[in-house]
């Protein structure tokens, strides 16, 4: 461990750090923010040349019309679900392994589901009708359709997207607070002072804040779960063999949350290296999350196994010939690669060495989100390559411009990160310093 | 006329005894600052529960009332069916109804925040101090110029180390 070890953790100390995050950036961080905006960039350029040219771009062919994207919108979806489960999930459950890291994985679910967003938009050939969807009085006095589960998911999303902001920017007014008092620099200051909502920081505050603090956490649990089970129906609703199963909202949100807990680790590891962390991000919280993602392993494994013998149990021709097409047919390296990533990795975090060995811990968190992004392709392009009638089936295969928006949506996603971490306090100042232990003049 | 003197500790115990002594002497109008929600302060302090939690109510019982109104009046308003489910399908609103609920209770949360924790407070500003946010916990009290000077004793008497005037 670092030097930082020696002095330890006092609440001028985490104030000191905190703030020092925030400081002037350095050429490491600009080495890492220039080339995710280059890649925005790409991203952005594919975009437009796909509106200009047509969805035949993106790969689609009979009879694959959901492909990439709508891969990307269910992963991003995932990702940002750990974030919620860590700041409302463990609040409620009081555990403590989340303080240091849960402003992280709150930024994190922001700014996934910004991503996220995006995505059924990219996937529409005339992006600017996606108004369509929500429900507005119009002059063909014709209102949207309440029955479509893609109806739901426009509710879902956009109630997570602003419920999760809110839960964000509200657990960061103290924090805010106590920023704007230590910098000097009048425009930060000024800046600061705004986004604190003049917060002092007293008992009738705390109390007020608390309370709020605990319904936000009450109303966010309920909310994370029903956002992928929504997500979900997308798919459950249809009758697509592969798809028009009861087990998938468990199966879902379980995948999303083992997801978006790697997603933190893979994030928390270089910031912790960065801003020399290791005294807030400590292995006791790695390790905790370590937990979590076995727990959620078991499960997914437990649905991938489920669905088999479901399909098979069913005796629908329809449903068993497209699990063995997935396991045996040409995506079956895609399959077999899910399997591995997300069943047989994480099997070598049951070791308390290995849940505690932060490069093991980074390496395992980048393969589980492999995993889980060949998991979506799976169940949406497989399913649908291989329906009902042999004469449709046809193989989907990923355009440059598919693959070149993806890998704009990841540095879009990093870029709001790398902005965060620079201006904003990334780990909860507040909570922190609650649990230390208090200083007591009588010992 | 009214005038503000706030104390500022180091020691939570301190703040604590500050606190009951303040008490015991009938002041009521006072204010701890400290950097971090602290459970012995609020119980000592023992403010009415907040009225946060009748925001969250009200607002997920109107989300909800919306959800129902509006997808039951727009769906009746034009009838066409779909998927052939009946025309009012009240479990696929139920959906909406929730999303509603969540989105309206934690907004009117947010509002309740701000109304009850940041509007209404009126905290003097020069009785705030900016170790507040860092290391240090404040005892604020707003009483009668004349009792200022009792206020100070019962302050310095329970450690504060440092004691400061609202002028205003």
């Amino acid at each position: 461990m670092s030097q930082t070890q020696q002095t330890p953790l006092t609440y001028a100390r985490i104030t000191e750090d905190v703030v020092r995050m925030v400081d002037k950036p350095s050429k490491k961080w600009w080495a890492l923010f220039l080339p995710t905006v280059a890649l925005v960039g790409l991203g952005v350029t594919c975009f437009f040349y796909q509106v200009a040219t047509g969805l035949g771009v993106a790969g689609y062919r009979h009879p694959v019309f959901w492909g990439v994207y709508i891969t990307d919108f269910v992963f991003w979806v995932g990702i940002a679900h750990s974030g919620t489960l860590i700041s409302a999930i463990l609040y409620l459950f009081r555990a403590r392994f989340r303080m240091s890291i849960y402003r992280i994985a709150e930024a994190m679910t922001v700014f996934a589901v910004l991503t996220a967003g995006l995505f059924p938009i990219i996937h529409l050939g005339r992006p600017w009708n996606f108004l369509w969807l929500i429900p507005y009085p119009n002059s063909r006095e014709l209102w949207i359709n309440f029955k479509s589960p893609l109806v739901w998911d426009v509710f879902a999303v956009s109630t997570y997207l602003t419920v999760s902001s809110v839960f964000f920017l509200v657990g960061m007014i103290p924090d805010i607070a106590a920023i704007r008092d230590k910098v000097k620099e009048t425009p930060r200051k000024i800046i600061y002072s705004i986004l604190s909502f003049g917060w002092k920081g007293s008992n009738k505050e705390w109390l007020h804040y608390t309370r709020a603090y605990l319904y936000f956490a009450a109303l966010a649990t309920p909310l994370v779960l029903s956002v992928h089970s929504v997500v979900s129906w997308d798919f459950a609703m249809g009758n697509v063999p592969g798809w028009h199963t009861t087990i998938f909202p468990p199966y879902f949100v379980a995948g999303a949350i083992f997801s978006g807990l790697a997603m933190v680790i893979t994030l928390t590891v270089p910031i912790r290296k960065i801003f020399h962390l290791e005294d807030y991000i400590t292995l006791d919280n790695y390790d905790g999350m370590a937990k979590l993602i076995i727990f959620t392993s078991c499960i997914v494994g437990y649905a991938y196994a489920a669905e088999f013998f479901m399909a098979w149990y069913s005796g629908s021709p329809y449903e068993w010939g497209q699990f063995v097409y997935r396991a045996t047919g040409e995506y079956a390296p895609f399959y077999w690669t899910m399997v591995i990533c997300n069943c047989f990795v994480p099997i070598v975090l049951w070791w308390e060495s290995v849940r505690k060995n932060i490069k093991a811990l980074f390496v395992i968190s980048i393969l589980i989100n492999i995993g889980m992004w060949f998991e979506r392709f799976n169940i949406i392009v497989i399913s649908l390559s291989r329906d009902f009638e042999p004469g449709a089936w046809g193989i989907y295969k990923i355009s440059f411009v598919e693959a070149g928006i993806t890998i704009g949506s990841f540095a879009w996603f990093f870029m709001f990160f790398l902005l965060f971490v620079k201006t904003l306090p990334a780990v909860s100042i507040a909570e922190m310093k609650e649990i230390l232990p208090v200083p007591k003049k009588g010992g | 006329m009214d005038q503000g003197v706030v104390g500022i500790y180091s020691y939570q115990d301190s703040v604590l005894s500050a606190v009951e002594k303040l008490k015991e002497a009938g002041y009521r109008n006072m204010r701890v600052f400290s950097p971090f929600p602290d459970h012995e302060i609020e119980a000592a302090v023992d403010l009415p529960e907040s009225p946060v939690r009748f925001f969250t109510l009200f607002g997920g019982l109107l989300g909800a009332t919306c959800g129902i109104g509006f997808t039951v009046l727009t769906s009746s308003a034009w009838p066409i069916a779909v998927s052939a489910k009946p025309i009012v399908s009240i479990l696929p609103y139920m959906v909406i109804v929730f999303e509603l609920t969540v989105l309206f209770g934690a907004l009117s949360t947010f509002l309740g925040l701000i109304i009850n924790s940041l509007i209404r407070q009126r905290t003097p500003v020069r009785l705030y101090d900016e170790r507040f946010s860092d290391d240090k916990f404040g005892v604020a009290v707003i009483c009668e110029k004349e009792k200022i000077g009792a206020v100070e004793a019962i302050l310095n008497s329970t450690g504060a180390e440092e004691i400061k005037f609202d002028e205003a």
